[in-house]
């Protein structure tokens, strides 16, 4: 119907987001109704997110006449950035950022470059940033889920963590089943995404290399790839993550600083760390 | 193979004599050994500008059961928790059997210095698995037979496979205590054991706890927001209040004067 009226493709494309964006604020007063109000996140999330991915595509336009190496200087920036957004996910663990940071870089970063010398991952440009971004962006999600279910399950469980200590257990071992737990739950994504390729949802990757005029059972193929390489990358960002973040929840001594309320007074994080 | 060695005697006719029979009695004179286990020097915990333990000196002798006593949030918790290196004193130390404990690996002095909680927090799985926990973090099994004699000391003989969630909370504390004895401790610090249960398990648990410490010899610190159970488990006590050590004496004595500030 839109393009009826609009035949210009920026127009149009502007229109575009104007619907989709119609419902999300429908979905917003549905859940203020319900007295749930997310309407600052949900207005700022939409600001950002279009703002940041009509930047992007002028940035493409720009990258297109550039060398590779530009590809991977973008890619960096986005795994800072996305470590950034993820380290907001742990609020009350100190470090949270460097711990995101470096299961990020661990994790998407390694899969990329291992692809990309094996050349599963095509080196332009165009290929190489579609491609890393959502990388970075699903070991994003993973981190994201790792730091806060390891966070819930630690301060849920502070005392069977504290009975753990005081019986003689490192700090491993007695965070070792809410460890786990975190991972697990991270990789939930990336794993139903594999379970339900293809029958529950066809990445849009897939439409653009069908369009792009690929052979469509080697465009079906390489969204496996893809897939894989998202599980991968996740799997790997969590367990980096899962074991960064462990370190910052004790101190050298083998004390529990995450303990609800333990950034208020009284509670564990102001112990001095020796 | 510490534990075990120091386990043995459960199955062994060399049990010290106030092994069997009731509750022993709490006179401080049946102690030969008066070796100081336990000492901390001006112990001080600070936490955001409040001294929740302020500046604590005292000596523990060798089989001893110290009470811990005092106003609600007086600091009595925040003083046991610092015995066992479960929080970072301030400023301070401890010294156990005459080593300053942060020489000590936190594993290994946990190991000597047991713990047993307020809420007896059970890992999932059964009563067995709970008491074999803290000597497999050493690679240590406990026998079958060394969990029976443990259980029976605790009066819980045959109840080595139960599930721990089908356990009463007086149970469930006995599970906790014979756990902490299990590791084979020197000296054992009791947060509030009884406050969770209720009177007729109080009871029973606070008579077990006293022949338990005595039948493995053990070193206690207990605390305790009831003077008249300090009384009654210990033989001296500590009163602490805003974090200060306000006086030490006998448990009757500081006891009476608990119950009068409370």
């Amino acid at each position: 119907m839109l393009q009826d009226f609009f035949h210009n493709q920026w127009a149009l494309g502007a229109a575009q987001a104007a619907a989709s964006a119609l419902l999300v604020l429908a979905v917003m007063l549905l859940a203020r109704r319900r007295k749930i109000h997310l309407e600052r996140e949900m207005i700022v999330a939409l600001v950002r997110g279009l703002v940041q991915i009509v930047a992007v595509g002028s940035v493409f336009i720009v990258l297109l006449r550039r060398p590779a190496w530009t590809g991977m200087a973008l890619l960096a920036a986005m795994i800072v950035a996305a470590a950034r957004i993820s380290a907001g996910r742990a609020k009350g663990i100190p470090g949270t950022f460097p711990v995101s940071l470096c299961a990020m870089a661990a994790g998407s970063g390694c899969v990329i470059v291992l692809m990309m010398l094996a050349g599963v991952i095509d080196t332009t440009i165009t290929s190489l940033v579609p491609l890393g971004s959502m990388l970075i962006y699903n070991a994003m999600n993973a981190n994201s889920l790792t730091l806060n279910r390891f966070r819930a399950e630690v301060e849920s469980h502070f005392g069977l963590v504290e009975t753990a200590l005081a019986l003689g257990a490192d700090s491993k071992d007695a965070v070792a089943p809410y460890s786990a737990v975190s991972f697990r739950t991270s990789l939930i994504p990336a794993v139903d995404s594999l379970k339900s390729l293809g029958i529950v949802w066809i990445p849009g990757l897939m439409g653009g290399m069908l369009l792009a005029g690929t052979d469509p059972i080697y465009a079906a193929v390489y969204q496996f790839v893809t897939i894989s390489m998202i599980l991968s990358s996740s799997g790997l960002t969590s367990l980096v993550s899962s074991v960064l973040i462990r370190a910052r929840a004790f101190s050298p001594a083998d004390q529990l600083l995450l303990r609800p309320g333990a950034s208020a007074p009284g509670g564990a994080l102001s112990a001095p760390p020796k | 193979m510490i534990a075990q060695q120091q386990l043995h005697f459960l199955l062994t006719d060399t049990v010290p004599s106030r092994r069997n029979g009731s509750v022993p009695p709490k006179d401080e004179t049946i102690r030969e050994d008066r070796t100081i286990v336990l000492k901390t020097e001006h112990l001080t915990r600070v936490v955001f500008g409040k001294r929740l333990v302020d500046d604590i000196t005292i000596a523990i002798e060798k089989g001893e059961v110290v009470a811990v006593v005092g106003p609600s949030g007086s600091g009595k918790s925040s003083f046991l928790r610092l015995l066992n290196r479960l929080d970072e004193p301030t400023t301070g130390t401890v010294y156990l059997e005459g080593a300053d404990y942060r020489q000590l690996a936190p594993r290994v002095l946990r190991r000597r210095v047991g713990m047993v909680t307020q809420i007896p927090y059970l890992f999932p799985g059964t009563v067995a698995d709970n008491l074999r926990y803290g000597p497999r973090q050493r690679g240590e099994n406990l026998s079958e037979q060394i969990i029976e004699a443990l259980l029976d000391q605790v009066g819980l003989a045959d109840r080595a496979e139960s599930d721990v969630a089908n356990l009463s909370g007086g149970e469930a504390q006995r599970v906790s205590l014979a756990r902490a004895i299990a590791n084979g401790p020197t000296v054992l610090l009791m947060d509030e054991p009884t406050s969770a249960l209720d009177e007729e398990s109080k009871l029973e648990v606070e008579a077990l706890i006293l022949k338990v410490v005595r039948q493995n010899a053990l070193t206690c610190v207990i605390v305790s927001h009831d003077p008249a159970q300090a009384a009654r488990i210990a033989g001296r006590a500590v009163m602490i209040k805003a974090g200060r050590l306000e006086k030490v004496g006998p448990a009757a004595e500081i006891g009476h004067v608990a119950r009068f500030l409370s």
